[in-house]
């Protein structure tokens, strides 16, 4: 039951709502055919006039939106084709339901009856702010995917792929990252050096944290500083200081020498993710296992351990990735023998626009999303047991 | 006294000395290059012969030639050289030279003669512009345009790049003052002859950016050389410069629409040096490398894969048919008369003397 009563809105009302959105969609729209003025005049005044044939006119909701569908559908193929049909179905559906949705005065009906129109305005206003920052955010990441099965050579979309065409497309790029030496070789050192230097980051880090959480450690804020720096400092600065460093002990071109530099990278993540588990720590479990007679380590492993362990392992992902994503150390601290993967792909980019630097862009983000989903559910999983959250 | 004994001596450990360190050789070798279809035809011409003769040898590739003269100079202040042989421009290879960071060859002990006896100094000729170069190809910066966005009459002359009314357009030039500076003086109505004692004013330096400003608002600028042929395959721009081999690897290989435009092409060298202060052992690997990947048949059968001329006299003679697409190469290759009919010769000297200068107005005028 709503407790907003919801009542029909004007057609002036509803006019002027969908030719602020058809102006909104019609500045992209428009921009990507060359002219950002016109396609906002044009959205804004089409939506407008549907908005108030459908508010005023014409009241059938389903017909309508079927109606609108069919227009926006014509219209993205006149424009571009089959994909600008997909295209169009989508702003049609969409703009479909949003004239209704107005003209119904559904709109209000989740919000307290009491909002005065401006603050209504602005609980949508500030949600498209965010979709609109969500959108830029990940189309470019999105954009890349189908690159990737690209038939051709170039970061283009060809008319093929355009009009979803199976010749357009193939998996020749998968093919080129799976046997092609170099990228293999990268592949390979980057699986050696990012378990490697996570397990160091995640031993130092944890010991680190649960050191630093001591009361009476003395300058903990300044030892907390110091080991945090790596995150802070500007990389390229890390990366030359360890590169004349490492120079000089002889570890610059080894893999040591790489694992070392990543595992400092990645030790900051590791402490600050454990220093929040510590935080809802309850620290007479410690006392009541050395009571019991348990010696530190075996009170760490059997008490401690497994109630910061959620903490351990989302710092330990993190860890991983930044190993795993670095670029910059990596160039001045290892040789060409070290080669990882995100510098076999800089060096591509620079020098051969391949996309098969697209498809291991898309193999790299799924690994991401696998890691990350990973992490959040574990977060999850601590939440609940520690009670701060129902389930 | 024994002095002659003991010079002769000398000699003879010297003579002897090269075959004692041939034992000795390094079996790991750094080469450094670009990257791309052009290092793969150095592994295909110089490489995979060489593993084949020598198979204990590992050979990693590092490409970095980009960022040469910069690591070079770190890694010698750090006293640790990783790299054993670096593909570089003409004009690096001076700068390094200069600055001590490359060693200094000796073009008829270093390199092998070639077939008829001709000595490397006098194969390579000219293309010996520093003391420490090994020269292996001799490529062009030059255009490519759409031949689908041109209309009936594609561009000719060089001075169509500078023609907005009857090519409109966007057109992808590269973004540093060599090439671009002189081009636009050229199509100014400098003459060709004259064009760096123009440029050497400041005058001329105005008029020059006073050209290009005609176009600056319709050119992409790139640092990369694989950034034309996508502009080009992407149909974002008409027309634009970039190095002849990758024009030709879009246009032949990649079957894209795309035309050659060879007036002013202006020729460069890319080319070996070995740096300063390396072990014997490694040392030793890198000169038997050196002599085996320039001689004669090494250098044509890399015209095999790319369409760059090769450095010695002697090469061309042997250069053939694509090793893929089994066309002929000679009609691609910047040197061949059909397309050198006008060329621009880059002045290595002029430009060393005056590029930190010109480099800073030309950023400037880029601001602006």
């Amino acid at each position: 039951m709503a407790l907003t009563p919801v009542q029909p809105q004007t057609p002036a009302f509803t006019a002027g709502m969908s030719a602020l959105a058809g102006g909104f969609a019609g500045i992209f729209v428009g921009t990507a055919n060359g002219s950002t003025g016109l396609g906002l005049a044009i959205g804004a005044v089409l939506l407008g006039a549907l908005g108030f044939i459908f508010s005023a006119l014409y009241k059938q909701e389903k017909p309508a939106r079927w109606g609108v569908l069919a227009l926006f559908v014509i219209l993205g193929v006149a424009m571009a084709g089959i994909p600008g049909a997909v295209m169009g179905a989508l702003f049609g559906w969409v703009f479909g339901w949003f004239i209704f949705w107005i003209a119904t005065g559904n709109y209000r009906s989740k919000l307290p009856p009491y909002a005065t129109s401006g603050q209504v305005l602005w609980h949508f206003t500030f949600r498209v702010i965010c979709g609109a920052i969500f959108v830029f955010l990940i189309t470019p990441i999105l954009v890349v995917m189908p690159l990737s099965f690209n038939a051709e050579d170039f970061f283009t979309f060809t008319p093929e792929m355009l009009q979803f065409k199976a010749e357009g497309y193939s998996l020749k790029h998968y093919r080129d990252f799976f046997t092609n030496d170099d990228w293999q070789q990268a592949l390979w050192n980057s699986v050696a050096i990012a378990p490697a230097a996570t397990v160091l980051s995640v031993g130092f880090g944890t010991l680190a944290a649960i050191g630093l959480s001591q009361p009476h450690v003395p300058f903990r804020r300044a030892i907390m500083a110091i080991l945090i720096s790596p995150m802070i400092v500007p990389l390229i600065i890390s990366a030359a200081g360890m590169y004349f460093f490492y120079s000089r002990i002889g570890l610059q071109g080894t893999y040591v020498g790489v694992v070392l530099a990543h595992a400092a990278l990645g030790i900051p993540f590791v402490i600050i993710t454990v220093t929040a588990t510590l935080v809802g720590f309850d620290r007479s479990l410690t006392r009541a296992a050395a009571n019991m007679g348990a010696d530190p380590v075996t009170t760490f492993f059997k008490v401690q351990m497994p109630l910061i362990l959620p903490g351990v392992i989302s710092g330990g992902l993190f860890a991983f990735i930044t190993s795993f994503d670095e670029v910059v150390v990596v160039l001045f601290v290892g040789s060409a023998g070290q080669k990882t993967l995100p510098w076999q792909m800089f060096t591509g980019l620079r020098e051969q626009i391949s996309p098969t630097i697209l498809a291991v862009a898309t193999i790299l983000v799924v690994i991401s999303i696998a890691l990350l989903t990973t992490v959040e559910m574990l977060r999850r999983r601590s939440e609940r047991l520690r009670g701060m959250s129902p389930s | 006294m024994t002095l002659r004994k003991f010079t002769a001596a000398l000699a003879t450990s010297a003579l002897v000395a090269p075959a004692a360190f041939a034992a000795d050789m390094a079996d790991e070798l750094t080469l450094v290059s670009w990257g791309g279809a052009y290092q793969a035809s150095q592994q295909k011409a110089y490489v995979e012969p060489y593993l084949a003769a020598n198979p204990d040898v590992k050979i990693i590739w590092d490409e970095s030639s980009a960022e040469a003269v910069a690591k070079l100079r770190a890694m010698n202040e750090a006293g640790n050289i990783t790299w054993d042989l670096v593909d570089v421009v003409a004009s690096d290879s001076m700068r390094l030279c200069d600055e001590g960071l490359a060693m200094e060859l000796n073009a008829d002990e270093d390199l092998a003669a070639a077939p008829d006896g001709t000595p490397a100094s006098e194969d390579f000729g000219d293309l010996l512009v520093s003391d420490c170069f090994a020269p292996q190809i001799v490529y062009s910066t030059t255009f490519g345009y759409r031949t689908d966005m041109v209309g009936d009459t594609p561009p000719s002359s060089i001075c169509d790049v500078f023609d907005l009314e009857a090519y409109p357009g966007k057109r992808s030039l590269q973004k540093r003052p060599i090439d671009n500076m002189e081009w636009a003086l050229y199509c100014d109505g400098v003459a060709k002859e004259d064009i760096y004692d123009v440029l050497g004013t400041a005058e001329g330096v105005d008029r020059a950016l006073a050209k290009l400003d005609t176009i600056k608002d319709q050119v992409v600028w790139w640092t990369a050389g694989a950034e034309t042929p996508q502009l080009l395959a992407d149909g974002e721009v008409v027309m634009g410069s970039t190095f002849n081999g990758r024009l030709f690897s879009a246009i032949a290989e990649q079957g894209q629409p795309i035309g050659m435009l060879w007036d002013m092409q202006s020729f460069d060298l890319d080319g070996w040096i070995v740096p300063e202060g390396l072990p014997e052992d490694r040392k030793a690997r890198v000169m038997d490398f050196l002599k085996f990947a320039t001689d004669t048949q090494r250098l044509a059968d890399q015209a095999k894969y790319i369409s760059y001329g090769p450095a010695r006299k002697s090469s061309a003679p042997l250069v053939g048919m694509h090793a893929e697409l089994g066309i002929d190469m000679a009609p691609h290759m910047p040197t061949d008369p059909a397309n050198a009919g006008n060329v621009h010769i880059y002045d290595y000297e002029w430009w060393a003397d005056n590029r930190d200068d010109l480099d800073a107005k030309f950023q400037a005028w880029l601001a602006k």
